[in-house]
């Protein structure tokens, strides 16, 4: 990781983001900030925040937060009291006209960014909760902290899609930044005067979009992000009309940390992506409409825009791709979507019960005045106005059941002992396992073991279409590292129910281990190694179900069953609805 | 009320909008789902169909929006102070009504008045997101991520077109029919399969991928952003257009004939593919005669057919999940067979 130094021209970028997000912090939907927390992003934030306009409202938003303090509800203090419903508004609403801080934005669920999302597009927070409806302008930006490290740890796809820049932190050094580049007062004018900028010229606006589907960025709002981006910068240079060079600085900063292709690779292969019908190349197009020649003129000036945006640049845009097209890929989003089911303050009310208001608890303000109505009489000792009491006693609070995701674990054998005629018999079988998982919408994991090692080949997820794809390429041969995959499978199974899913894991194997744990082929220490991560499976009481493949019934793999506590299927010929039928006995106990 | 951006501004996606025209054509056909892309204009779309409506003629007063000349007399009667038989009828614009995420049930189904209750005690209904969408549509954004009971609740009511609340000690049934739209991204989840089939059509929407497209949905959108009243003043006229079409394809529906042969055509189309049940026949049979009325034909013609059938069979299919090559290229082969044939 190479540490860039303040002055260095990835900070000087770092600089401009800044300035651009503080003119336009509602047009550009705002920036996400990659990186550990530390003195960089610390100063990169405080030096962003003094940038915006003064009375900006800067509001944080914990990634826990609940409904009703993002987007509003009743107020049932100043309800009681001014004995007339009282809505209190929610951050998004409090934020309108300035920023929302999102801190570790990549634990936000698909739900919360959501409903961010939906007031970025619309401007303003629709309110339908607790018996109020009503509608509150929230025109902001976001700054969101993203401190994931893998794959598997992003913000929320719909929220990456609608900010305009991707910042990432963690190559800067732990070096406080220097403030240098726009101060405050050069934003300030920017600020006054970005509305003043003249509609962009034909070939900015086509060389930005050239440049988009040149990078493979699939999405239509990062063109348009990247267009205001421009009109942002020109109002910062003193400019009244975006030029090139806008366009370029735009066009780096916006689209370039999102490229999945390369514009070189493309441009030679034509349309990398070009989807049923057959695309002409984007210059070739642009040539076919040159008759005119006012058309050919505007192509000339796209063509001089394009070129200039690709000098912008960056020159290690391929080794960067190269590095995180695995982050990059949308399908990796899916995991860690899934709902997480930490506190009872979710999901389908199931009714109320009578208790103390405490921190989480949700009050049914119904039930409570329902409770209260009856003592009314008693209460009101000859006070003149018509009022109603709430006590504490009254106090109902909701209650909610939410159903546990599960999450399917396939441990498969693709050992030489097992690879010729039954891998291709235990791939049917998982398949119709991830047709039923497809019905439950429970999620599922694929690992493989096979010759020295256990490999996860698909991160939970349901996506099906993936695991479908991951299961036909799995090679089968070698040796039979039975404790090694048992391990992997046990360390995703008690990450997934970290993440409030119910794990089961279901083991497909003849049981013939001859790899020990340390990956050395002997046949006694395997089977000493296996038995001895069965335990821990046992131990950390993990369902599972161990699936016997092997042409006939072994008195081995029954011992490790036994010693992983797991329901024994012996499939002497494995038959795919057999094993759905064992799964499903044992998810039915296990529910 | 933002201003919304104007539906025939819309670049390229001529399946979705020729989804949403039918079900504004003729709401029988049981609602659109939309799935797409991050960036395709889903919500968009929807948003803009609002704006291009036609009004609607409502008993004055009532909560319910209900129509004078038809249901008069119909209503429960619980539509407030005015009855509604009575009443002498309103214009208003169609409904269109945005179920937000993070919406409450009490706020969907209707509920206690809360502010009679606190302040004198007072036991009285206070309609929900459903009744003010009767007669018109109701839009879900990211239909996905809505809470389970929620779309459980929705599905009941557009399935029966009728609100039955029974909770807070009150009971109170009003009619709730609307056309339901939903969008969603297939890779936030999954939708369970009972939820699809209830939607009369679905369509997918991808980015366009010719430049000159995106080009021009960048410009319009920026002309949009920077100058939002100018920009629908220039589309005016096109709106106004498509929304005549569908007063007059409205007009015309009952007149629309159906041979027996386009007929026999249906019901053999959706048993080569093996669609389940009937729905998939009836919502052909009703899409395919709303777009003939559309394109101001007398009759339901074999190329009427042939368009619609993808969208109204896509999602219907038994397929099996991890087939990734789609039920579009089935239905396509399936409508040469018999057609080409």
């Amino acid at each position: 990781m190479t540490s860039a130094e303040p002055g260095s021209p990835a900070w000087t970028d770092a600089y401009l983001v800044a300035a651009l997000f503080a003119i336009d912090p509602t047009g550009l939907g705002g920036v996400v900030v990659r990186g550990p927390p530390g003195p960089a992003r610390d100063g990169w934030t405080s030096m962003a925040r003094s940038l915006l306009a003064p009375d900006a409202p800067v509001r944080r938003i914990p990634a826990n937060i609940g409904d009703d303090r993002l987007l509003g509800g009743l107020d049932l203090a100043a309800s009681l009291a001014a004995r007339k419903p009282i809505v209190q508004r929610g951050v998004l609403a409090e934020s309108d006209g300035g920023v929302v801080i999102l801190p570790m934005a990549e634990r936000i669920d698909a739900a919360t960014a959501a409903k961010i999302c939906a007031a970025l597009d619309q401007g303003e927070v629709a309110l339908e909760r607790d018996g109020l409806a009503s509608r509150q302008s929230a025109r902001f930006g976001v700054i969101a902290f993203d401190e994931g490290l893998g794959a598997d740890e992003q913000p929320p796809a719909a929220l990456l899609d609608r900010v305009a820049f991707h910042l990432d932190l963690a190559a800067f050094g732990c070096r406080e930044p220097l403030s240098q580049g726009p101060g405050p007062r050069e934003v300030e004018q920017a600020r006054c005067c970005v509305d003043q900028v003249a509609p962009a010229e034909t070939p900015i606006i086509e060389a930005l979009c050239a440049i988009s589907q040149r990078l493979g960025v699939e999405s239509a709002r990062p063109a348009l992000l990247a267009l205001r981006a421009a009109r942002a910068h020109a109002a910062l240079q003193g400019r009244r009309e975006i030029i090139a060079e806008d366009a370029a600085a735009a066009a780096r900063l916006v689209l370039g940390p999102r490229a999945s292709t390369c514009p070189d690779e493309t441009q030679e292969s034509a349309e990398p992506r070009a989807v049923d019908e057959a695309v002409p190349p984007a210059d070739t197009e642009l040539e076919s409409r040159s008759e005119q020649p006012e058309e050919a003129k505007a192509q000339d000036g796209t063509e001089m825009v394009i070129a200039a945006i690709q000098a912008a640049l960056p020159d290690d845009l391929i080794s960067r791709m190269a590095m995180d097209r695995q982050v990059r890929a949308p399908a990796a989003r899916a995991v860690g979507a899934g709902d997480r089911s930490t506190s009872a303050s979710r999901g389908r009310p199931v009714g109320s019960r009578s208790g103390p208001l405490r921190a989480g608890a949700r009050l049914n303000l119904i039930d409570t005045l329902r409770a209260a109505l009856p003592w009314q009489a008693l209460r009101d000792r000859g006070s003149a106005e018509r009022r109603i009491e709430v006590r504490a006693s009254d106090f109902r609070i909701r209650r909610y059941v939410q159903r546990r995701n599960s999450t399917t674990i396939f441990v498969v054998d693709a050992s030489g002992s097992t690879a010729f005629q039954r891998l291709a018999e235990a791939k049917g079988a998982v398949e119709l396992l991830l047709a039923k998982a497809y019905v439950t919408r429970s999620h599922v994991a694929l690992i493989s073991f096979r010759g020295a090692c256990a490999e996860t080949l698909l991160p939970p997820t349901r996506s099906l279409a993936r695991a479908k794809a991951r299961l036909a390429d799995l090679p089968g041969g070698g040796g039979t590292p039975m404790a090694a995959g048992m391990d992997s499978a046990l360390t995703l199974a008690l990450a997934e129910r970290a993440r409030g899913r119910s794990p089961l894991m279901v083991l497909l194997t003849d049981g013939r281990a001859n790899i020990g744990r340390d990956g050395a082929p002997s046949r006694a220490s395997a089977e000493s190694d296996a038995v001895a991560s069965a335990r821990q499976i046992q131990e950390a009481g993990i369902a599972a179900v161990f699936v016997d493949t092997s042409p006939r019934p072994a008195p081995d793999a029954d011992r490790f069953a036994r010693a992983m506590g797991a329901t024994y299927a012996p499939l002497p010929y494995l038959d795919a609805a057999a094993v759905l039928e064992v799964v499903g006995e044992q998810r039915a106990l296990g529910r | 009320m933002p201003v919304t951006y104007p539906f025939s501004a819309i670049v390229g996606q001529a399946e979705m909008k020729l989804a949403l025209l039918l079900a504004a054509t003729d709401p029988a056909i049981g609602g659109v789902m939309i799935f797409g892309d991050r960036g395709t204009g889903k919500s968009t779309a929807v948003r803009a169909l609002a704006a291009l409506l036609p009004p609607i003629s409502v008993a004055k007063g009532c909560a319910y929006h209900c129509d004078p000349v038809s249901e008069a007399g119909g209503c429960t009667g619980n539509c407030g102070a005015v009855r509604c038989a009575n009443a002498g009828a309103a214009w208003i614009s169609t409904p269109v009504v945005d179920l937000p995420l993070g919406a409450t049930e009490d706020r969907v189904v209707g509920a206690l008045d809360l502010e009679l209750a606190l302040t004198r005690g007072e036991k009285r209904f206070e309609p929900g997101l459903l009744a003010r969408a009767h007669r018109g549509f109701l839009y879900i954004d990211e239909v996905n991520l809505l809470e389970d009971h929620l779309v459980d609740l929705l599905l009941d009511v557009a399935a029966s077109g009728e609100n039955v609340v029974e909770r807070e000690g009150l009971s109170v049934r009003h009619p709730a029919r609307f056309v339901l739209v939903g969008s969603g991204n297939p890779e936030e989840g999954e939708l369970r399969p009972q939820l699809l089939d209830r939607f009369g059509l679905s369509v997918e929407v991808a980015t366009p991928s010719l430049l000159a497209d995106r080009v021009d949905v960048m410009r319009r959108r920026d002309a949009f952003d920077r100058n939002p009243a100018a920009f629908v003043a220039d589309w005016a006229a096109a709106d106004t257009e498509i929304r005549d079409q569908i007063v007059a394809a409205r007009a015309s529906l009952a007149t629309v004939q159906v041979t027996d042969g386009a007929m026999e055509a249906i019901s053999r189309l959706c048993m080569t593919i093996g669609a389940d049940g009937l729905r998939g026949e009836l919502t052909i049979l009703r899409a395919s005669r709303a777009f003939a009325a559309l394109n101001g034909d007398g009759s339901v013609s074999e190329s009427h057919i042939r368009e619609i059938a993808p969208m109204a069979l896509r999602h219907r299919l038994r397929r099996n999940p991890l087939d990734q090559s789609g039920s579009g290229a089935r239905i396509d082969r399936a409508i040469v067979e018999l057609f080409d044939a």
